[in-house]
Parts: C-alpha cells; structure tokens; sequence
C-alpha cells in the first residue's frame, strides 16, 4: 500500500478527523532533510510490495526508512542519500531487507491538493493525499514547475549524490518508552508487573490504524469501564481479553478501552519500522526526557535540513 | 462560570495532555468540557495543534518543540502547556464563549431505511411507531466528535428506548445511518462498518469533504429529529430544505428547515 502522507493533519479532531500522516516521521522528515525540503514536505510512504515508479522528469529524490533493496534501473541506489534520476528512469523494489515502511522524497514538489491543512491521505474519510486513497497502477503524480532545473539535471549521470546523512542511531533491543496512561491504575498489580517485565509479540493484525499485540494476559482491577475519552498515536490500550493494542497513525481521535500506557514519540518511529512476528518489551520513562529526545531529534533534522539546503543549492549551480 | 476545582489534569502521552472532569455521560459535565473546549480554542495559542472534546474530558494536543519556545523558562512544554490550561479554567466567565446551534434533522424510520427498529420495538414492548415518537421527542446535545470523520454522540435516549450495541456488528452501515447504543444515539457521516442498532437513516449530508465545512455538526450543538416518510426521503433536496450544499454563506450550514 502506498500513499502520499506528510505529518498528519491537525486542528480539525474534534470534528473526529483523525491525523493520519506518515507511521515513521523521522524518516519522513529525513528524506526531506537531506533533499533541503521543508521537514514535513509531502512524500509517498510505501508498503512492500511496492510500486514500480517511472520519472517523466529528472530530478533529485531521496529514500528512507525501510529498505526494500531499491534499483534504478538496473543499478542498486542507497537509501538515506539524495539520487539523481534521469528521465526515463524506473525506480524498482526487488526485496525487503528491513524495516516495514520505506519513504520517498522528491526535489520537485508534487502537485496534490491539500485538504483541512495537510496533504496526507486519509482513507476512511477518502480525502487529502492523491483522490483520498492509495496510489494505484497508472496513476500519474505531477511536478509543480516540473521544467524548473532541466538544464542542470538532464545529464548522462544518474545515481546517488555525494552527501548523507550521518550515522543513524541503530536500536540495539526492542525496548520502547512508555509513559503511563490515564487507566494505567486500573491495572492489577500483577498485571502491571506482566508490561513491564513480559515481552509482546507484534501479531499479522498490524497496520496503519494500529499494532495487536499478544503477550501476557492482563487484569483490571475493578470493574470499571471508559466512556469515550481522547486517544492519539502511540496510546496502548487494554482490550477486553487483556491483550494490547498500540494505537498508531491512523488512530482514532478517541476511544472506550483502557488506556494504559503511551509509546513516548522518538520511540513511535522505530515501531512503525517493526513488522509482525517481532518481539517487543517495555520501558518507563518520563516526560523531561521523552520531550528532550523530541526536541534533539528535531535539532538534528533542522541542522541537516540546512546543510543539505546548501548542497543541492551547489550542486545545482556548479552544473548551471 | 467556570471549571475550578472540577478537573485534573494528566499527560496523554508526551505531545498531550487530558483535562478531566469526570468519567460519565453527564450532562453539567460536559457542560465543563465545552467551556473549557470552546475557551483554550479562542486562545488560538501557538503550539497548541488540537483541542478535542469527549463527554467527560477534553484532551489538548501540543507540538513539544513549539511550546519550548514559549515563556517559562527550563519548565518542560507539558508544564507549560498545563499551566495556561489552570489560568485559562479558573478565570470567571459571564456567558458561555459559544451559542449552541439547533439542528433539525429529518429521519425516515421505515424499516428499510432503519432495519433495527422493529427488534427494538418488540424488545421493548413498543410499537414501532412509539419509537419513533419517543425517539423524535427529546432535544440531544452533540456531547463529542469521535470514531470517524463526523460521527455524532449524542445523548441522552430515553430509558424506554435505549438498547445495547448489536452482538455482530454489521460490516457496512449506510451513510446517513441513525444509531442507539444505550443512552446515546448517533448518525453514521459514511458508510462504515458499525454496531449501533440501526433505526432510521436521514437524507441530510453528514460529511462532505469538499464543503467549506466538511462535517455539519460540532461539538455542543443541539439536535431535534423529526420522522419524515419514504417518499420525502427520495425527494429530500439539501439546498430547498436549507441544508448546506457546500455554497452556502461562509460555507455555514444553514441549522434549521
């Protein structure tokens, strides 16, 4: 499944519009960063399978998150570095080697309309993005200015460009970053203990909406129930058997379950890369951190924004 | 008026936070939560990136980088962000910051438009005509906006009506669908799958995402159904029974016929 996501869409859930956006806005936002592009910039976010792209135009674009071995042509091109794609060029994913969501950034901006301030694509409400829905064999997305830097690009060269970004930070566990939830209490004692210590397997019900999770069976304490409260991206809720659910970005804007816990949001990125059948564990962390790891990260996306802003600005005068 | 004392405040995940009055369908307590709606949204506060109602709390969501560059010093965005959220619900307030609006809604309860009535009427020991005028009969108030784009909850459904969610959801409900799920009821905006019980569908656009205002309703509006017929479900026509068409003055449905 592909589709055109940005960081979502904001300031219209209390009309129940839910945010949508990219499951994995780092990458996103780094596929934009190393094209120089605004951060939130539009991109394709892609499912493996996924589609076999042509470019009518040359242009620089750029890939991240998953990898699922991208060819151009016949030749294997990097993700997390900008490339240069002639006219004519097919862009091709042969094979996942890792992660679950891959992103493309493009130079050229797309010409998508946006819908309530976004141009992600939200499926339930069939609107934004490209017709409200996934992008489909012979769809065609056009360049606004597609002629703006022809002279500079059209050349016999396509491949990748000479800059990247640095090294990544590589999770070395599964281990992800909660912060308790308004119901968190409502669990037993024992139970408490199980979400911590016990380990959750990522079952085949996981997709943009959320993350089923199997793991040990939880207990409420009481019998208490949720009237309709606020959810978000990253909420984990209890469902009535005691499993778990991970809301992601496709969420609803509220919900009836339990919510036990949150996925802290540097955190949230990571997960969107982790197919079913991994395991997963917990860890409790606190707001002052989970917000210094936003903000650091979105340092590091500004900085090299900047740079690369520089380098293509150079890149495309030197061949002017 | 104001919210004082009536609240607690607790994070909602890192980049929000839950304002809550109190775990119930309540009427006086959303009262609390549309005040307090209604206000942090006319502050238009920069950072602040959603203001969401739900019956009984009102979840404000945030941007962590935005709030950092607000004043306050090394406090973290979530303290700043709770901070103006107390000074904003403990000030005094003369009027509501919010006319609620009356909508009226025709529903056609036949049963193929509504094709849970007549179990809940014989659940009930009602005539299905009964249901309908019970159902007609009462004002409701959008207490929240949730599940998908547009959909109402509405309360409170008189006792002689109310009834539980279905035991097998059905997997497609049709747009316009008028729903009962214990003592609230609802309208389907578009075709989804669903669970409440079914008992009438109205004509009336819910969710149109190319209208100025893709969905009718927001929250706090006040809400009368009234039965219409088959045939005037067919002939219904948006623009001559004033509802919005997508043109209409500022894009602002028209509430009322």
């Amino acid at each position: 499944m592909d589709t055109i996501q940005d960081m979502g869409r904001m300031g219209s859930q209390h009309l129940g519009i839910n945010v949508s956006g990219a499951m994995d806005t780092y990458s996103l936002q780094l596929a934009n960063a190393l094209l120089g592009k605004d951060l939130g910039a539009a991109t394709i976010e892609m499912h493996f399978p996924a589609a076999e792209i042509r470019f009518d135009h040359s242009t620089i674009f750029c890939l991240t998150g998953g990898d699922f071995s991208p060819m151009l042509d016949q030749i294997s091109v990097p993700l997390n570095k900008p490339v240069l794609a002639q006219r004519g060029n097919i862009l091709r994913f042969s094979k996942i080697r890792s992660g679950a969501r891959c992103y493309l950034s493009v130079m050229h901006n797309l010409r998508i309309d946006r819908w309530m301030k976004s141009y992600s694509t939200n499926l339930k409400a069939e609107a934004g993005g490209y017709e409200g829905r996934r992008l489909r064999a012979g769809d065609r997305l056009d360049f606004v200015a597609p002629h703006a830097f022809d002279i500079v690009l059209t050349s016999n060269y396509s491949g990748a460009l000479g800059w990247q970004a640095g090294e990544l930070p590589r999770r070395v566990d599964n281990r992800f970053k909660i912060l308790r939830g308004n119901e968190w209490c409502w669990l037993s004692a024992s139970s408490i203990k199980s979400v911590l210590e016990g380990r959750f397997l990522i079952t085949h019900q996981a997709d943009r909406m959320g993350y089923r999770l199997m793991g040990p069976k939880l207990q409420q304490e009481g019998e208490q129930q949720l009237v309709s409260s606020g959810v978000k991206c990253g909420t984990i809720q209890m469902l009535p058997g005691g499993q778990l659910i991970v809301l992601m970005a496709d969420s609803h804007t509220t919900g009836g379950y339990p919510r036990i816990a949150h996925i802290i949001s540097t955190d949230i990125a990571a997960l969107a890369q982790l197919p079913p059948r991994n395991f997963i564990r917990f860890a409790l962390s606190d707001i002052d951190s989970a917000e210094r790891s936003l903000v650091e990260r979105q340092q590091f996306l500004e900085q090299l924004a900047r740079s690369s802003r520089i380098k293509i600005e150079r890149f495309l005068h030197v061949y002017n | 008026m104001n919210c004082k004392e009536t609240y607690s405040i607790f994070p909602l995940g890192d980049s929000a936070l839950l304002v809550n009055f109190g775990n119930v369908i309540d009427e006086a307590v959303n009262d609390k939560v549309l005040l307090a709606f209604y206000l942090i949204k006319s502050r238009s506060l920069p950072g602040i990136t959603d203001v969401v109602p739900s019956y009984g709390s009102l979840s404000i969501h945030y941007d962590i980088v935005t709030v950092q560059t607000w004043p306050g010093g090394g406090k973290s965005s979530y303290d700043k962000v709770a901070t103006i959220v107390h000074d904003v619900l403990n000030e005094e307030y003369e009027l509501l910051p919010y006319t609620p609006r009356l909508l009226k809604i025709p529903v056609c309860y036949a049963p193929a438009m509504g094709p849970d009535i007549g179990c809940l009427a014989r659940y009930r020991h009602l005539s299905v005509d009964e249901v309908v005028r019970i159902h007609s009969s009462r004002r409701y108030r959008v207490y929240m906006i949730g599940f998908m784009p547009g959909f109402t909850y509405m309360a409170e459904v008189d006792e002689r009506i109310q009834v539980r969610r279905r035991v097998d959801p059905r997997t497609r409900v049709e747009a316009g669908s008028v729903g009962i799920a214990g003592k609230q009821t609802g309208i389907y905006p578009v075709a989804s799958p669903g669970g409440w019980q079914i008992i009438g569908r109205t004509p009336v656009t819910i969710f149109n995402q190319d209208f100025t205002q893709p969905v009718l309703f927001q929250p706090g509006d006040e809400v009368e159904f009234y039965s219409i017929t088959e045939d005037e479900f067919n002939d219904f026509n948006p623009g001559h029974n004033g509802y919005h068409t997508g043109h209409g003055e500022n894009g602002k449905p028209a509430p009322g016929h």
